[in-house]
């Protein structure tokens, strides 16, 4: 029967024992080894949180990086294309200024030409008209160098007359 | 007398069982000088408290812890309980059954006191104890406060249990929040499974905070005890976590906390349970208020029972053998208790486990906020 009767002397050990051994765990485990656990479970939280969030600052970063990266590209392709334009117009230009420049030398030319040719048609034209006067002239002395070669003139001149 | 003696076998026979073909015969021939051997005697002696914590040898000469007795009678007294164990071995006759019961009077210190079933009498005028069917009847009983085997025992377990904890705390106050190494690394997937699966689990609201170090405390303190008492010598063996008085007193503690921490929730849920119609509530609320002691009843008879059975199982096992008479039976015996005591390393836990998650589920409901 005394087996389930409780026993007052060992009633007020367990509990002396019982409640010292609580304070004493209380205060000196498991307040420090919780302590440490929370801490090291929040650190690890946090831990996670911080890689997450650099993780999607990291994509938010390369994406930025992509969009610089294509806009450059983007503006380099449409600036080589407005330097070739812009060769090319200078190329054409060059061009058509150097065959206006040309044209321009070739007509000038043309009409300095024309001008010497005028100068000389008319020096020709004098010249021709002095060698046709002195070879009248010659021719004259040496047709009326005779009278009858001057009175067969003469009468040339009077058939001419007459045939009109 | 007989259980002392069959005791004494029983433990050499413990140390012995590796070679126990061999002494077959001393048995024998040492049995057959006892009177009837009692199992049921000698197991109640071993899951019961004593004044002395017997190791070895022969009750007169052999080797015995003799623990402190302390009396409060007319003034503290304390002597040593060597002083009944070696004192005066008397016998006195039953009132009622007429058979003469042995009992040990003091000398020395002890004078005026008589030890019958390890409790301590004042002995009456006639310098004799009246027992009627086994029981004292008349004689006073000192206020007494002894140091008994199993207090013994709860000194060791306390204090290895503190030994323990102060070790992993102080790992963590060396190293920081750091992942565990050794003892910590063992002890504190325990002390998060008791935070998380036992606290956290039925204290809602974020309330297991503070219940948390007795929730710890209290399945170390019994798992502990409950692994000691599997060990079949000093310093183990006492049936501390069997015993009632210290099952009582945690069921206390239990009951206390859930009366100091409950909240008007818990009481509305008492006297005007909801949803339970108005006639009904004189029947309701008896039942209701006995509810409130029956569940810390039933945490002290739960550990009380498992221990102590587990105890007795062993022991009855063992016994086998000296029913008998022959170690030969010791080829059944012996795989059977080995087989109970490695299920009794699991009921250690198992029952620390119980009893820390239903106290947790007691305080729960008492500190639970009503979510109608």
């Amino acid at each position: 029967m005394d087996l389930v009767l409780p026993d007052f002397g060992l009633l007020f050990w367990t509990g002396l024992v019982f409640c010292s051994l609580l304070f004493l765990l209380a205060k000196f485990a498991w307040k420090p080894i919780l302590g440490a656990v929370n801490a090291r479970e929040q650190k690890i939280a946090d831990s996670l949180e911080l890689a997450e969030k650099t993780k999607q600052e990291m994509q938010t970063l390369k994406a930025e990086n992509d969009a610089l990266l294509k806009q450059a590209r983007i503006e380099r392709d449409k600036m080589l294309n407005e330097a070739r334009i812009q060769a090319d117009k200078f190329v054409e230009e060059a061009k058509a200024k150097a065959k206006e420049e040309a044209q321009k030398i070739v007509n000038s030319a043309k009409e300095s030409i024309e001008n010497e040719k005028a100068a000389a048609m008319s020096e020709l034209k004098t010249h021709v008209g002095a060698i046709s006067l002195e070879i009248a002239e010659k021719l004259l002395q040496s047709e009326l160098s005779s009278d009858g070669k001057q009175k067969a003139l003469i009468e040339k001149f009077v058939d001419n007359i007459s045939m009109n | 007398m007989s259980v002392k003696m069959s005791s004494i076998n029983l433990r050499r026979f413990l140390l012995l069982t590796c070679v126990f073909f061999f002494f077959n015969n001393a048995f024998s021939s040492s049995s057959s000088k006892e009177k009837e051997f009692n199992v049921g005697e000698m197991i109640m002696h071993h899951v019961k408290d004593a004044h002395e914590w017997h190791l070895w040898g022969p009750e007169h000469g052999g080797t015995s812890i003799y623990l402190p007795v302390i009396l409060y009678d007319n003034g503290l007294k304390m002597f040593s309980s060597d002083n009944f164990y070696h004192g005066e071995e008397s016998t006195t006759i039953d009132h009622k059954t007429h058979q003469s019961v042995n009992f040990y009077k003091g000398v020395g210190p002890a004078k005026g006191y008589a030890l019958y079933h390890e409790k301590i009498y004042k002995l009456d005028n006639n310098n004799n104890l009246k027992i009627e069917e086994g029981h004292v009847h008349g004689n006073t009983k000192p206020f007494d406060v002894s140091i008994t085997k199993n207090v013994v025992s709860l000194f060791i377990g306390a204090l290895l249990l503190f030994l323990i904890m102060f070790s992993v705390a102080r790992f963590y106050k060396k190293n920081g929040a750091v992942a565990p190494k050794g003892i910590a690394k063992f002890m504190e997937p325990l002390i998060l499974f008791v935070r998380d699966d036992i606290a956290k689990e039925n204290i809602k609201h974020n309330k297991h905070h503070k219940f948390l170090p007795y929730l710890t405390t209290v399945f170390f303190f019994i798992w502990i005890n409950n692994l000691l008492g599997l060990i079949p010598i000093f310093p183990g063996g006492a049936n501390l976590t069997g015993n009632i008085t210290v099952t009582l007193f945690l069921a206390l503690c239990t009951l206390f906390l859930t009366l100091i921490y409950s909240n008007k929730n818990y009481w509305t849920h008492i006297f005007a349970t909801p949803g339970v119609p108005l006639v009904l509530l004189p029947i309701m609320i008896p039942i209701e208020i006995v509810g409130i002691f029956t569940k810390p009843f039933a945490l002290m008879i739960r550990l009380f029972a498992n221990i102590t059975a587990g105890h007795i199982i062993i022991l009855a096992l063992i016994s086998i053998i000296f029913i008998n008479k022959s170690a030969y039976w010791g080829a059944l015996s012996v795989p059977m208790a080995l087989f109970i005591s490695i299920l009794e390393l699991l009921v250690a836990a198992l029952q620390a486990y119980l009893f820390a998650m239903l106290s947790a589920l007691f305080i729960g409901a008492a500190v639970e906020e009503a979510h109608h």
